[in-house]
């Protein structure tokens, strides 16, 4: 099954990033587990894209893919093409990939405090791009790694430059690990599930924080959360992740006031309300499936409510909606019209 | 940090107190005559038995004289008099002459330690599931299954005697030359702990999460593993091979006794045969000493190693 390149405005000289037809596995010992099944996504220059799937919908992976810091083994990349600037990244050397990588394309992660080095401080480690990337000097880097600690609004950066990571508080050490994906003034900016270890309050701050350094510096972002919340705010458009496939994809806007798939209403539903009293929380029923053994036809179909002998047969392909939105469902258009209601 | 090393000196004050005093009591409480064991074979007249009783506090019985001469030996030992052993020489000089020997063949021994298990350890943690990994694993499971016992006289025979690659024996002012059989043998126990604990923590730390950060930042992988990987693994080798060296320092009694090396373990072991109380109650309050400094100086290097931990 091939699936189309979701449809979307086109820009005259291509998309800044393209993912077509991506599937990537994972070879274990108790089997092959298809993580990614045929994504394909796109990003323009200056826009946000955000993400949205459960744990283990592949969202991670695939971002992992873009960056080429899959751990092969287990991780193959099975087939597709991930193009940046019109470039297959897939069929580039690794030396080639290695450039891409946090001067094009930078990545940041959800646990800052893990994903920092324990025993450097963290100016060294935002300055050690620079210098092994950009040829700066020690005092050089120095320099402009206390700017860019100024720029993600650390306090005091001058003097916090020797601290370890363990010194800071948990929204300080996320800056820190913003910091360090600006320091090669990347095209994109990858942020997988930033605020997810982060206390709620503290939450909105970063988001705020990378909408702005994304406005002011011009990158083009992707967001990776399971956060509808979070994504309200800064995207602009959304792709619903279920399974390894995108499942759902459109405008922020029109997503959340009509969703076109049950997964995405079922996401939707779920969100607690406050204005609503006396109700029990909605949930979506049963557990994300066992990517060695995915469901035939839809994957969805074991928890859809609007199921039918049609979904456990056959694969729905991306159904085009009028508005330029796709949905991955045999019943798009009547799910859109329930949720619209 | 000041404050935690001045607890930790005080500290071993009260630990170097209780050790000397239990080995004290062990060594002398099952003793029957002193005065005999100190003459050998010959006899001993009443006027000498008279001298010694009263040089040594003897008449004292019971428990209170037990602490009597406790004290009694702590006072010139706190003097730098470790006393006479029952051969009559000073064990001070007994210890000045065979601790230099112990102390270079515990470097030969660390040396090996560091060099072939520290290097195969990374490359087995960095290549896993290979055949250098399978086969060291191999190998050290072999090395830590043979007792010291058997490996040092296999070492000895095989080496020494059958292929005289080596001497055999070290004798009583041995060369490097002669230390350096005994040193691998002492340190190939060492050396595959080491292997194993170099190995797990490369391993680990290569899945760790800022590896994945480091490489998303585009940096080459041989500096991924030379800076970030091996900066973080080699912390608690370090503190093993900080504590091995302790261990090391207090000599080697099976290795020393086998290749007859005239070290601190090669006279432990004589004084513990010829039941020479004051001469393995000396060693061992030397022994207590460099024990207690080396795990104060891992537990310091500890804590310069890696900027999470901090003593108050």
């Amino acid at each position: 099954m091939t699936v189309e390149p979701t449809p979307a405005s086109t820009p005259a000289d291509g998309h800044l990033l393209e993912l077509r037809d991506l599937h990537v596995e994972f070879r274990t010992n108790e089997g092959v587990a298809r993580v990614i099944n045929g994504v394909s996504y796109h990003l323009d220059a200056g826009e946000t894209l955000a993400v949205l799937g459960e744990s283990g919908s592949g969202k991670s992976v695939t971002a992992q893919a873009i960056m080429g810091i899959l751990d092969t083994p287990p991780a193959f990349v099975r087939s597709g093409q991930i193009l940046y600037r019109g470039q297959d990244l897939l069929t580039g050397s690794e030396e080639q990939r290695r450039q891409v990588r946090g001067k094009e394309i930078a990545m940041i992660f959800q646990d800052a405090l893990s994903a920092l080095n324990p025993v450097f401080p963290v100016g060294w480690q935002i300055g050690e791009t620079l210098r092994q990337r950009a040829g700066m000097s020690r005092g050089d880097a120095r320099r402009r790694a206390i700017e860019l600690m100024d720029l993600v609004k650390i306090p005091g950066a001058a003097k916090r430059i020797g601290d370890y990571p363990h010194q800071f508080s948990g929204g300080m050490r996320q800056r820190v690990m913003i910091a360090m994906a600006l320091a090669l003034d990347p095209k994109v900016l990858i942020a997988d599930e930033p605020t997810t270890a982060l206390d709620v309050t503290v939450q909105a701050q970063i988001m705020d924080l990378l909408a702005d350094l994304r406005r002011d510096l011009n990158m083009a972002m992707i967001l990776i959360t399971h956060d509808l919340g979070v994504v309200a705010g800064v995207a602009d458009r959304i792709a619903v992740m279920y399974a390894g496939r995108i499942v759902e994809h459109a405008d922020v806007r029109s997503l959340y006031k009509a969703p076109a798939h049950p997964y995405t209403k079922g996401l939707l539903e779920s969100i607690p309300r406050m204005d609503v009293r006396g109700q029990e929380l909605s949930t979506i029923k049963g557990l994300p499936p066992n990517l060695m053994r995915i469901p035939s036809g839809c994957p969805f179909h074991p928890r859809c409510p609007y199921v039918q002998q049609v979904c456990v047969d056959v694969v729905p392909h991306d159904l085009v909606l009028g508005d330029g939105r796709t949905s991955a469902c045999h019943f798009a258009q009547e799910v859109r019209d329930d949720s619209a209601r | 940090m000041f404050r935690y090393i001045l607890r930790r000196l005080l500290q071993m004050v009260l630990a170097f107190f209780g050790t000397t005093l239990i080995v004290y009591a062990l060594m002398f409480a099952g003793q029957g005559d002193p005065i005999q064991a100190l003459a050998g074979e010959r006899p001993v007249t009443a006027a000498q038995r008279a001298y010694l009783t009263e040089k040594y506090h003897l008449d004292a019985t019971g428990v209170g004289g037990f602490f009597y001469r406790y004290f009694d030996y702590v006072k010139s030992l706190l003097q730098g008099d470790l006393g006479q052993s029952l051969t009559g020489r000073q064990i001070g000089d007994i210890l000045q002459a065979a601790w230099p020997v112990t102390v270079k063949l515990a470097l030969i021994a660390l040396a090996v330690a560091i060099i072939f298990g520290v290097t195969a350890g990374v490359v087995a943690g960095i290549r896993r599931a290979s055949i250098f990994d399978n086969s060291t694993l191999v190998l050290t499971l072999l090395v830590l299954g043979i007792p010291t016992i058997v490996l040092a006289p296999l070492a000895q025979y095989l080496l020494g005697v059958k292929w005289q690659l080596f001497p055999p024996t070290a004798g009583s002012q041995p060369t490097f030359y002669a230390l350096l059989l005994p040193g691998i043998v002492l340190g190939s126990l060492s050396l595959a702990t080491a292997l194993r604990l170099t190995r797990t923590s490369v391993a680990e730390n290569l899945r760790a999460d800022y590896v994945r950060t480091a490489r998303s930042k585009g940096l080459v992988k041989r500096r991924i593993v030379t800076v970030h990987v091996l900066r973080n693994s080699l912390i608690p080798v370090v503190t093993f091979l900080g504590v091995e060296l302790g261990n090391l320092m207090s000599g080697a009694i099976i290795t020393e006794g086998v290749f007859n090396i005239p070290g601190v373990g090669f006279n432990l072991f004589r004084g513990i045969r010829t039941e020479d109380g004051p001469l393995v109650v000396g060693i061992v309050s030397v022994l207590v000493v460099v024990y207690l400094v080396s795990n104060l100086v891992v537990d310091v290097l500890y804590a310069v190693l890696d900027p999470r931990i901090r003593y108050e």
